[in-house]
């Protein structure tokens, strides 16, 4: 149940900005801030508001997620829109106490900037969000996920009563077609097109879907959406089920997802009880219902046609096309599936306009993506940015650059089956088609950054890994192929490898890229193909010379204890599973490498833990 | 199937049939994994055969179908936490307590679960023990937490 629906109260008509804005504290509960025990900072600062005296003058509320979740747990105070990050339960008295209370901003837990260390006091300082631009994200961390009146009061719903009340199905069609809204979840069809060949269908049973089945690793956008701004995705939907003539639609969304699901389930409630929802929207004759739909957590499942078999409730398995789903989808109906991230486009274009949108990012790909930026960088998190934005500005402007003083070695654009960038080539422009030609994908969106402690054998032997397990076994270039160059990298990762391994490798590849059915296995192979191509010296240096360059894979590492730096704390000893060192206290210890299984416990005690630090290091 | 069926009695079937996987996490949230009982209940309910349900059910890594432990420990296995090490926890697993993915402790105080991206790769590696997230974990603090579930001071 919300608070809204608990404390009704007096709002000011839509649109319209609260004259004078008392104090709110806002903490991030999304589901990795709430790992940092979010909720207890926000009970804390409840509490000390509330001893305070300022329980009238001061709200304290949460939002969804910031994107910057590295940071977190984040707490916000606006209007002034200070940042706090890194926030601790026990931190919440000395923010009531000196900032609330006294007027101080609490120093101490500002953001520091990666490179000057200089503490930045203000959200939109922040060189993360300073060169941001944010449209889809535009409400996230910014509002009240389960108040709708907080959507309401930033233009929400707006776009579904303009649209409704004002439009015809066929101008709504031909807005987004003036937008040039191409869909978010990685191919960039042009969304418009699929709609008009939906809309002219005939029947009066059609179907669309909000593909939220985000189960690419390293990408987490979907699920901050979903988390932090369910009403932008239901409105989304339901101005696509007025465009097409549905008058039914479904979020799918992963089961791993809970709070996603619970908050889209609140509000679809709040939704129906303001008719933007159910029969007779907005006193329209439009009648739309959506229900929220937890998948079974697979890859696959985000292909739109095995998305499509799991709502039927059977194995997840792409179907071929055509007949595509706008002609024939779920249940043999003509069915709309789009990317959530798509659907929050669309409010805005209706609301805002064509034109707006397309003023933003290339006149190929206008509009605005989100990128997750994980990995090496200093700042990881959501990226919204104009698409055409170059990758370099992304990792540098907005990321902070690479940690610890390393160097760029590579870039994975696209999710787990998208390509690498060698570093030389981050001066390319991030859209669709210049991404398609640099040979990787725009994907799920996912940017993995590595740096040069990364070994692209390892690499491309962990992402494919991935895609080989979510194969879901319909085509047998994708089920067999993917586990035979898996097979091939486990045996050059481990020394075992010959040089015509490399050829045998790119064969494959090619095979299972144009001989797969779905997305999945066509794109499956390009880690280890781009691997191949632009860090080829390293798995030359791996199956001739039987190193590791990077000194990662396993079986070509010996870990070793520098006696100088050794001071014998003994926590090594302590940690190691199988008793491989050994030494008495105070002085350097000794690694029996024929009892080391080189598992890193000694090396990440010592590191993080030991009095010496960094005492123990890993050769090739 | 008969294609023409009257529409209604088509939307019955399909919604039932739809019903399928909704079924199956539910069940699950109560009972901790699928019991063959609980499967044959559902077939007899949905009119959707044994087999067809298991085809659908062992599809879905999100299934168990062995009863969970007391502490219940799921290792993310995306591709930040897998570089972040997160492989090494299931190993740590494996070597001081015998267990493998999917496997439970014959004391039932363990089970071990290596799930796909939980979307937390902000704070990877992550793993999350009885639904609650741990952040930035290496194998000696996964260790650490898997030792206090482990004590007798902090029973579960």
């Amino acid at each position: 149940m919300s608070a809204s629906q608990a404390k009704p109260k007096a709002r000011p008509a839509r649109g319209e900005r609260v004259p004078a804005p008392k104090t709110r504290v806002l903490v991030c509960e999304s589901t990795a801030c709430a790992s940092a025990k979010s909720a207890e900072i926000r009970a804390a600062l409840e509490e000390a508001v509330v001893r305070l005296g300022f329980g009238d003058r001061i709200e304290v509320g949460f939002t969804g997620c910031h994107g910057f979740c590295q940071k977190g747990p984040i707490v916000v105070v606006e209007p002034e829109g200070i940042f706090y990050c890194q926030v601790k339960p026990a931190d919440a008295n000395e923010i009531a106490e000196s900032h609330l209370a006294g007027g101080q901003p609490v120093k101490r837990l500002f953001y520091r900037h990666p490179v000057t260390k200089e503490a930045v006091p203000r959200y939109e300082d922040i060189v993360f969000y300073k060169n941001q631009q944010r449209v889809i994200l535009r409400n996230c961390g910014a509002i009240n996920p389960e108040k709708i009146a907080d959507y309401e009061d930033r233009g929400g719903y707006q776009g579904l009563e303009k649209a409704v009340t004002a439009m015809t199905p066929e101008q709504v069609v031909e807005d987004v077609k003036r937008s040039g809204l191409r869909g978010r979840g990685g191919a960039g069809f042009p969304t418009w097109r699929k709609w008009d060949i939906c809309r002219r269908q005939p029947g009066e049973e059609k179907y669309v879907i909000c593909n939220a089945n985000e189960s690419a690793p390293g990408a987490f956008m979907d699920r901050s959406l979903l988390e932090a701004d369910p009403h932008t995705v239901i409105e989304g939907l339901a101005i696509l089920g007025f465009a097409v003539g549905a008058s039914r639609g479904f979020i799918y969304c992963r089961a791993e997802y809970s709070l996603a699901a619970k908050r889209a389930r609140t509000a679809i409630d709040q939704a129906l009880g303001r008719t933007y929802l159910g029969k007779k929207i907005l006193g329209s004759k439009f009648h739309f219902d959506v229900e929220v739909f937890e998948g079974g957590g697979t890859f696959v499942s985000g292909e739109e046609t095995a998305l499509l078999s799991s709502l039927e409730g059977s194995r997840s398995m792409p179907r071929s096309r055509p007949p595509f789903p706008a002609v024939e989808g779920l249940w043999g109906k003509p069915t709309i599936i789009d990317n959530i991230k798509t659907l929050a486009c669309v409010p805005s274009i209706i609301s805002r306009g064509a034109d707006w949108f397309a003023s933003i990012g290339t006149a190929k790909s206008p509009g605005t993506a989100v990128f997750s930026l994980t990995g090496k960088i200093a700042n990881s998190g959501l990226a919204e940015v104009p698409m055409g934005t170059r990758l370099s500005t992304l990792i540098y402007d907005i990321g902070g650059g690479i940690p610890n003083k390393k160097s760029l070695k590579a870039v994975q654009t696209g999710g787990p089956s998208g390509g690498f960038l060698p570093g030389g080539k981050i001066e390319i422009p991030l859209d669709f088609d210049s991404l398609q030609e640099a040979g990787s994908i725009m994907g799920s969106s996912g940017i993995m950054v590595m740096d040069e402690d990364t070994c692209m054998v390892d690499a491309a032997r962990v992402f494919l890994s991935f895609t080989q397990s979510e194969s879901c076994g319909k085509c047998v270039a994708c089920r067999v192929g993917t586990r035979h160059m898996v097979g091939l990298l486990d045996k050059i990762a481990s020394g075992r490898g010959a040089e015509e391994d490399l050829a045998k490798l790119e064969k494959l590849g090619r095979i299972v890229r144009n001989s797969s059915l779905c997305g999945l296995g066509q794109t499956a192979p390009l880690p280890v193909l781009t691997a191949l191509k632009y860090f080829r010296s390293e798995f030359i240096a791996h199956v001739a010379d039987k190193r590791c360059p990077a000194a990662v894979c396993r079986e070509l590492v010996t870990f070793r204890i520098i006696p100088d730096r050794c001071t014998g704390c003994q926590m090594c000893v302590k940690v190691c599973p199988t008793k491989a060192i050994s030494g008495p206290r105070s002085q350097p210890h000794n690694l029996d490498q024929s009892k080391c299984i080189k598992c890193r416990s000694c090396y990440e005690v010592c590191k993080f833990d030991a009095v010496a630090g960094e005492a123990i290091i890993i050769v090739s | 199937m008969a294609t023409r069926m009257p529409g209604a009695v088509q939307q019955i079937i399909r919604e039932r049939r739809k019903g399928l996987l909704p079924l199956l996490k539910k069940a699950q949230e109560t009972e901790g994994f699928l019991s063959r009982e609980t499967i044959r209940l559902i077939s007899r309910k949905l009119r959707v055969s044994e087999n067809e349900i298991y085809g659908v059910a062992t599809f879905y890594p999100q299934f168990r179908f062995q009863p969970p432990g007391r502490n219940h420990i799921q290792v993310c296995l995306g591709n930040a936490c897998h570089v972040g090490g997160a492989p090494n926890f299931m190993e740590a697993m494996k070597i001081e307590k015998n267990l493998a993915h999917g496997e439970t402790t014959p004391d039932r105080k363990f089970s071990l679960e290596g799930v796909g991206c939980l979307g937390c790769c902000a704070i990877a590696p992550v793993v999350v023990v009885n639904n609650e997230v741990h952040g930035r974990m290496n194998r000696v603090t996964f260790m650490r937490l898997v030792e206090s579930l482990d004590s007798p001071e902090k029973p579960s």
